[in-house]
């Protein structure tokens, strides 16, 4: 079983909210200083799934992302927890496109890679959340797909998959090949071990630029983008919050309640 | 170019879905700028139809029906190509879905098909130049951004629940029933159905709850769950959680609160150890009232709360919980 996951590198989401800051005159987010970048979210389930199923159905996975040299270093957290291969996607042309631009890229970095049965994304970027990276790859390619999977069992060429809705959750079963968008339900991902680590610091990570794939460039980039931006900013919350206190816990709980019931609240 | 509107509505339990109302409302208003038609298309199985009157009386001038057996269960690629005939036979200037479990899955494939914009889990959305324009907070809320389509063609967005009100009901609107002409067998496919395995809630649902517990990973464990049930029970409100609660295998996935979860408008939001990323408050923040309890006088959770309690909930929600169904006796 062939499996390539596309993973994208971000700013950790987990920092306090303080940090955030965004350049509204530029409309870009700004990177805190001493701050790693993160494999997103639901990437990194992606990527545990695949190795999951490699370690009972055999096979190779392959790591692809589209960005800057500096996510090599997420690429190869992905070899430490087990991946096969990682191919970085780095040309000029490449920077500012949208997800459609991402995923014509995505594409043809797949073709030349060839023979796979499963292509895994996330079902949602942590930072500008387009929410059809992986849609549109699954598009781009003729594949059939399968979002926001919450489980997975492999049948011969097909797969049993469990995919999240509002009030529970559907099975469906799709042929390979096909694309997958991964969820948090499916597992918790590993921390790569040190034996890992070790092997991934000695690998060399193929780069690979506009001419080592077939590409339009002029179906790339900001000019290709299907929508623009025109502002950014970060909300403003007053916070207001009224603290209720007391001898002990107990007496502000009561307090609040008799608050609550004063507002007609409750 | 075409000045209409076409909306995805969809059904929950053989009844039009809520979020479908606020598609409505919004459609409805972009159709008008437009001055252009406000066209609805609806998949399903045999009895779809009927849905159609009601979307008329929310405010569609035309109902597209796909009644067929393989829309009875949702496959990615049956839906597809349904919409796809769909958006072909109306051809739109604005095709809206809401950000639903269906909505998402579709959109996406339909927009790169077209070579048409899309705009995801907006919040607002309106015309500049005819050209479509969109609220869309990104980084899990963190930001907040606007967008403009650049193209010529189609334009697609979803809208998150609850960010829009509903349509009104307008008795004795007129529109036309159109029959989606499809040919697709199910032997084509290279997906199939199997069976969908719905979680009944007990009690009240939490999207529709008036009021919400939510426990995070302040309640150190499954088994403290129960604390909030009880105080659920008394307030006859609905109980959520965090997303780490829900990653810690405490809770059931269809209790999250958030961006990723479910979008919650309660009167009362009572958050229990919870910190208040905005990723969920993406979840909590449409709530009128929000109370929170937590142990760190600092945690975000507080900006955004009307009341609060700095303490352990270990002691503050028994005694909350007491007075409660105290005052609710009397
Ligand atoms: C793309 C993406 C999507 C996401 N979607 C969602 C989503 O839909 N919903 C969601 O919730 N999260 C979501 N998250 C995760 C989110 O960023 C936070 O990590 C998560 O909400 C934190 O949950 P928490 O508040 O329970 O945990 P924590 O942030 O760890 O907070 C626990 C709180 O409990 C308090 N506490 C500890 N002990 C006690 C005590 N005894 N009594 C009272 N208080 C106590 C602590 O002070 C702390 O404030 C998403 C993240 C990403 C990147
Ligand atoms: N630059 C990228 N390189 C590789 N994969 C990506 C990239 N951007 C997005 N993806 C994939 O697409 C998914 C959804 O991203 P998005 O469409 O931005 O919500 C992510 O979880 C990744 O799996």
């Amino acid at each position: 079983m062939n499996i390539i996951v596309c993973i994208k590198q971000v700013q950790d989401p987990d920092i306090p909210p303080r940090d955030f800051k965004v350049d509204e005159e530029k409309m870009e987010v700004l990177s805190p200083a001493n701050v790693s970048p993160v494999i997103s979210t639901f990437d990194e389930n992606a990527i545990e799934e695949a190795i999951a199923l490699k370690e009972v159905h055999g096979g190779k996975i392959t790591v692809v992302t589209v960005g800057s040299e500096s996510c090599k270093d997420s690429l190869k957290k992905c070899l430490a927890m087990g991946c096969d291969d990682a191919i970085l996607l780095n040309d000029d042309c490449f920077e500012d496109s949208d997800a459609f631009g991402i995923a014509r890229i995505l594409a043809a970095a797949i073709e030349k890679i060839g023979e796979f049965d499963i292509i895994m994304c996330g079902r949602l970027s942590s930072d500008w959340s387009f929410g059809s990276t992986g849609l549109a790859l699954a598009e781009a390619l003729g594949l059939p797909s399968v979002g926001q999977l919450q489980k997975i069992t492999v049948e011969g060429d097909e797969l049993i998959c469990e995919r999240g809705l509002e009030d529970g959750v559907e099975v469906v079963k799709v042929k390979t090949p096909c694309l997958l968008t991964v969820s948090n339900e499916i597992n918790n991902p590993r921390l790569p071990s040190v034996k890992g680590i070790l092997m991934a610091s000695r690998k060399q990570l193929p780069i690979w630029k506009s001419t080592d794939i077939e590409i339009d460039e002029s179906k790339i980039g900001s000019s290709a983008n299907t929508l623009e931006l025109t502002k950014l900013y970060q909300p403003v919350f007053t916070g207001n919050c009224e603290f209720i206190e007391d001898e002990s816990l107990e007496e502000a709980a009561k307090k609040l309640a008799l608050r609550l019931r004063e507002d007609k609240i409750i | 170019m075409s000045k209409d509107v076409l909306i995805l509505a969809e059904s929950v339990e053989d009844k039009l879905a809520l979020i479908s109302s606020e598609l409505l409302g919004i459609g409805r208003k972009l159709a008008d700028d437009l001055g252009g038609d406000l066209i609805a298309v609806i998949l399903g199985s045999e009895g779809t139809k009927e849905l159609s009157k009601g979307l008329i009386s929310l405010g569609a001038d035309k109902v597209i029906v796909g009644e067929s057996d393989i829309f009875d269960g949702y496959t990615n690629s049956f839906y597809l190509e349904g919409i796809d005939a769909a958006v072909r036979e109306s051809s739109p200037h604005t095709f809206l879905v809401a950000n639903t479990s269906v909505g998402r899955d579709i959109a996406p494939r339909i927009a790169f098909r077209h070579n048409a914009s899309y705009a995801h889990d907006c919040t607002e959305l309106s015309y500049e130049d005819e050209k479509l324009c969109a609220i869309r907070p990104v980084w899990g809320g963190s930001a907040i951004s606007h967008v403009k389509s650049k193209t010529e063609n189609l334009s697609i967005a979803s809208l998150r629940p609850k960010a829009l009100p509903m349509a009104d009901i307008i008795e004795g609107r007129t529109g036309d029933l159109v029959e989606l002409n499809i040919s697709i067998e199910s032997g084509e496919t290279l997906m199939s159905f199997l069976e969908a395995k719905k979680v009944q809630s007990e009690g009240v649902r939490l999207e529709d709850a008036e009021i919400v517990v939510s426990g995070g990973r302040g309640l150190g464990g499954a088994e403290n769950f129960s604390h909030l049930e009880k105080l659920g029970k008394v307030l006859k409100a609905a109980v959520g959680a965090s997303r780490a609660a829900v990653d810690a295998g405490w809770v059931p996935t269809q209790m999250q609160v958030g961006q990723t979860g479910k979008i919650v408008s309660p009167n009362l939001y009572i958050a229990v150890g919870i910190s208040g990323a905005m990723q969920h408050m993406v979840g909590a923040g449409p709530s009128k009232n929000i109370v929170a309890i937590n142990t760190d006088a600092d945690a975000p959770i507080f900006q955004r709360a009307r009341y609060g309690i700095v303490g352990d909930y270990k002691k503050v929600l028994p005694a909350l919980t007491e007075k409660f169904e105290e005052l609710l006796q009397s």
